[in-house]
């Protein structure tokens, strides 16, 4: 039970990317939807770090970097198209976004 | 040694994340979430992968972080959006099941054991050395098409962020298109 | 000389391609002058080929391309000109230029002059195919395209409900009789490996004589359906609903005498088997006496001459059924010649009496239509076998082969045939042209001679008719290249058979031109039960309505009560509603609300990841649940 197993991490990962789904799920407020995504991206790469640690690969980690590095665009982008709604619509509100309705 | 300090860092990020996620106040949610985000690198310290805990400071702490921090200003966050929640019931199924089948999906090329490593970690190379290594040998092209990625996310903030992004041309008549030009000449005459 | 062939070939097919551009508009002449022209160029061509054949030339054989290349089958767009093929080549193009001309008149009026003319071409193309292709496949191909032809052009006036009923009929019954054919060509290839002529008539013999006998047997009952012999000859006389024109080159000259090309051109194959050629010179003789006793009472011009085509096809028949392929082929082409004739010269009576068919509501009009009255007597003299015309030479040549193979009955109703010939055709003279009062002013018709050029266009035909019979001693040498040669052992008696044969012919001219000398005869006489037998073309139509239609239709509702409509419909009806109603219960899902589609995102998501558990192979669900929770044990 000391010993800390590969199957811990990624016990740790699930419950980690559950916690986000949760969030993306219950969350109205955009803003907390993007934090909520961070999370689940955070989640897989605890994953990949620890698949890679316990094989002796490299790829794991390499895999958690460009992660890393997409979620940091994905913020930039994400947070600026959030400001011109916020501009134009003067609201964060999920449920007022309604201009795909089908 | 190395349990302690897994269950500890365990139970404190889940802690943190699950108050991000449940918190009212979006500045505590951005707050926890930073400390979630710190809490997370030590388990790549304690992974050994020295040079992956360090961006994770840097780049989540530091610089998204500070995006967030920087966006939240521009929105009334005292006045909270109206959380109605959904259905538990649902909430609560969804995620049991995806947990399930994620640990299902991570277990599955191991309970397999046909997997060797692909780029094996180089013997007696410290792990930001090894990580160089392979980033710029084996990962150069991915490495370059995420700079430029990077690059194209930073323009593309910045045009987003700035002055007349509040105006849509697609949902703005002729007329007050043809005004906002007249205006624009003008102003550039009085210059 | 191969260019000739492609002429002779493509010429129709160009000049159909052309009138059909102009199909949908309104009249234009050139449409029917220019086909024409285009098949009096295939006509060229075909005498050219034909005297070069004649003066000794080799058969000539192309390969245009190849069609059909897999494994050991190989077909190509392959054409033979040889004295068989060439003979029909001339007899098809002959005919079908006369007839194109003439049409030309007789359709002035039609609103759909151009689309006649197209059909009309496409027609000769494929007969063209049909004679000059070089093995069974191409054959085929023509087969089809002539009945597709005849189809349309019998029903050419589709606007009549009865045109279009004989136009499917003769469709159906063809269809029916080319299953046959089919399931023919399969044995051939399936027993010899290929469908060229050469081929196969060089390996029929080695094959076991039951299969000869199914191969012949399944080939006949194709030529049974297009010859119209019994008993799928029904179609022939319906299929009279067609202009007359058609009548004269499809249902006289050419498409009706495809069975007995298909019969001489697989003469190596047939002498095999005798047996089945006696069955078919016994269907023939049959044929011969059954049509010729309902043309007798008919009273509809052009369903008489049906008829009679149906008797002298029987007479061909009885000829290659008893090995003598040379004088059927000889029959066939005399007999396109004055068949046409007597058509084209009915087509100007109907066009006199405005479109009217009843002979018995003419009478007289030899005073109106001089020309076309002295044509068609000519033609039925050559029909009927008088000396010197070319009846006389190809039908007599047929009952001596008959004789000298020593089948006595058949000869015996060949003879009785061919009186009966005589009588019906002389009656359908004298009571239209002649036969005392003019019945037809009481009707209100005013008959008028044709125009010039088409008197003129039947001239050829005529000519024909007269003389073609004179060349019979370099006919038989011009085909016997490739033909077998008949034996005859009747010298001893031949002029006697001649002379009762011709009393025969005579005799009957003679009782029709007494009979109907003065008008009609006692209607009394339609009282009488053979009358009502004959006129009503011994019930056979009247069987087939009752036993295979009328069955059928029932059979065809309640398959559409029962299976179509609760079974068939009822399925796609299920579908379609069930597809509709999803889209209804579940279109909410498309409310526009982003956390809503977020959570569908996620039930995707986890739908996805169940499909890739379930399908990864190795699945081991213990040994996963043993690394998953390793506290569980064993």
């Amino acid at each position: 039970m000391m010993e800390i197993g590969l199957t811990h991490y990624l016990v740790l990962s699930t419950v980690l990317f559950a916690i986000g789904l949760v969030g993306v799920m219950r969350r109205k407020n955009l803003l907390m939807l993007f934090m909520a995504s961070e999370i689940l991206l955070n989640a897989v790469n605890v994953a990949f770090a620890a698949i890679g640690h316990y094989y002796g690969d490299l790829t794991g980690q390499m895999f958690a970097f460009f992660v890393i590095a997409i979620a940091a665009s994905e913020v930039a982008v994400g947070l600026g198209l959030l400001i011109i709604w916020y501009k134009r619509t003067d609201t964060i509100d999920l449920d007022t976004m309604t201009s795909m309705r089908g | 040694m190395e349990a302690i300090a897994f269950y500890l860092f365990a139970v404190l990020t889940v802690a943190m994340f699950s108050y991000t996620v449940m918190s009212s106040q979006a500045l505590y949610a951005l707050s926890s979430m930073a400390a979630g985000m710190i809490m997370i690198s030590a388990f790549f310290f304690l992974l050994n992968a020295d040079f992956l805990g360090v961006v994770q400071i840097i780049v989540y702490t530091g610089a998204v972080m500070a995006l967030y921090a920087f966006g939240m200003m521009f929105f009334d966050t005292t006045r909270a959006v109206k959380e109605h929640n959904t259905s538990k019931v649902i909430v609560l199924t969804l995620s049991v099941l995806a947990t399930l089948l994620v640990i299902t999906i991570f277990t599955m090329p191991i309970a397999a054991e046909n997997i060797s490593a692909a780029f094996p970690e180089p013997a007696g190379v410290e792990n930001p050395k090894a990580v160089g290594i392979v980033l710029f040998t084996k990962y150069l092209v991915p490495f370059e098409v995420a700079a430029v990625m990077l690059l194209v996310a930073m323009i593309a903030g910045i045009v987003m962020a700035g002055k007349k992004m509040d105006r849509s041309l697609t949902k703005m008549k002729e007329e007050e298109i043809a005004m906002m030009h007249q205006e624009e000449t003008q102003k550039k005459v009085t210059l | 000389m191969e260019m000739y062939l492609y002429i002779a070939l493509f010429a129709p097919f160009v000049g159909s391609l052309f009138a059909a551009l102009f199909g949908a508009s309104p009249k234009t002449l050139w449409s029917g002058v220019v086909t024409s022209a285009l098949l009096f160029a295939s006509f060229v061509s075909s005498v050219t080929l034909f005297v070069y054949l004649l003066q000794g030339g080799e058969p000539i054989h192309t390969e245009l391309m190849t069609w059909m290349a897999t494994g050991n089958l190989y077909i190509p767009f392959g054409f033979v000109v040889d004295q068989v093929s060439a003979t029909m080549m001339f007899v098809v193009t002959t005919v079908s230029t006369v007839v194109h001309v003439y049409a030309i008149g007789y359709m002035d009026h039609d609103k759909a002059f151009n689309r006649f003319f197209a059909w009309l071409s496409a027609f000769v193309f494929s007969m063209m195919i049909l004679v000059m292709s070089d093995n069974f496949a191409g054959m085929f191909i023509g087969w089809e395209g002539v009945g597709l032809c005849s189809w349309a052009l019998i029903g050419f006036w589709y606007h009549k409900e009865s045109a279009t009923w004989a136009a499917n009929e003769a469709f159906i019954m063809n269809r029916i009789a080319d299953l046959g054919m089919l399931i023919g060509i399969f044995l051939l290839y399936w027993h010899t490996g290929s469908l060229q002529y050469d081929v196969v008539f060089a390996a029929v013999p080695n094959l076991d004589t039951s299969i000869v006998t199914l191969m012949g047997i399944f080939l006949f009952v194709g030529a049974m359906g297009k010859s119209a012999q019994f008993p799928l000859h029904t179609w022939l006389a319906d299929a009279m609903e067609g202009p007359t024109p058609v009548s004269a080159l499809i249902h006289a000259a050419t498409m009706v005498t495809a069975g007995v090309y298909l019969v001489v051109r697989a003469n190596p194959l047939y002498s095999l088997i005798p047996e089945v050629g006696y069955f078919i010179a016994g269907l023939g003789a049959f044929v011969a006496m059954f049509a010729a006793t309902m043309a007798l009472v008919n009273r509809d011009i052009k369903r008489i001459i049906a008829y009679s085509t149906l008797s002298q096809l029987g007479y061909m028949f009885v000829a290659a059924g008893l090995g003598a392929y040379w004088v059927a082929l000889f029959h066939l082409m005399a007999h396109a010649f004055f068949k046409a004739l007597l058509f084209l010269g009915a087509g100007n009576v109907m066009h006199a009496m405005s479109d009217e068919l009843d002979p018995f509501k003419m009478g007289g009009l030899y005073k109106v239509m001089k020309w076309t009255a002295i044509l068609m007597i000519l033609a039925s003299v050559a029909l009927a076998g008088i000396w010197p015309l070319a009846g006389f030479f190809s039908k007599d040549k047929i009952l001596e082969v008959a004789f000298s193979s020593e089948h006595y009955i058949i000869w015996a109703v060949l003879w009785i045939t061919a009186g009966l010939t005589a009588f019906y055709s002389f009656r359908l003279i004298m009571l239209t042209f002649f036969s005392g009062e003019e019945r037809y002013k009481e009707h209100g018709f005013h008959p008028h001679e044709a125009y010039k050029f088409m008197l003129w266009a039947m001239a050829p035909l005529a000519v024909l008719a007269v003389i073609a019979g004179w060349f019979e001693q370099q006919f038989v040498h011009f085909v016997t290249e490739l033909l077998p040669t008949f034996e005859f052992h009747t010298h001893h008696v031949e002029m006697m058979l001649i002379a009762v044969t011709s009393l025969m012919a005579i005799g009957g001219i003679v009782v029709a031109v007494l009979l109907y000398r003065n008008g009609l005869l006692n209607p009394k006489l339609q009282q009488t039960a053979v009358y009502k037998l004959l006129f009503n073309q011994y019930y056979i139509p009247k069987f087939y309505d009752e036993f295979f239609s009328k069955p059928y239709a029932e059979l065809s509702k309640i398959f559409w009560k029962q299976v179509d409509l609760k079974v068939v419909d009822a399925t796609v009806d299920f579908i379609a509603t069930t597809i509709y109603k999803t889209g209804e219960g579940t279109h909410t899902m498309q409310n526009g609300n982003l956390s809503s589609m977020l959570r569908w995102m996620v039930i995707g998501t986890v739908g996805l990841l169940v499909l890739a558990v379930l399908y990864v192979k190795r699945y081991d669900i213990l040994a996963l649940m043993q690394m998953v929770f390793p506290g569980l044990g064993a």
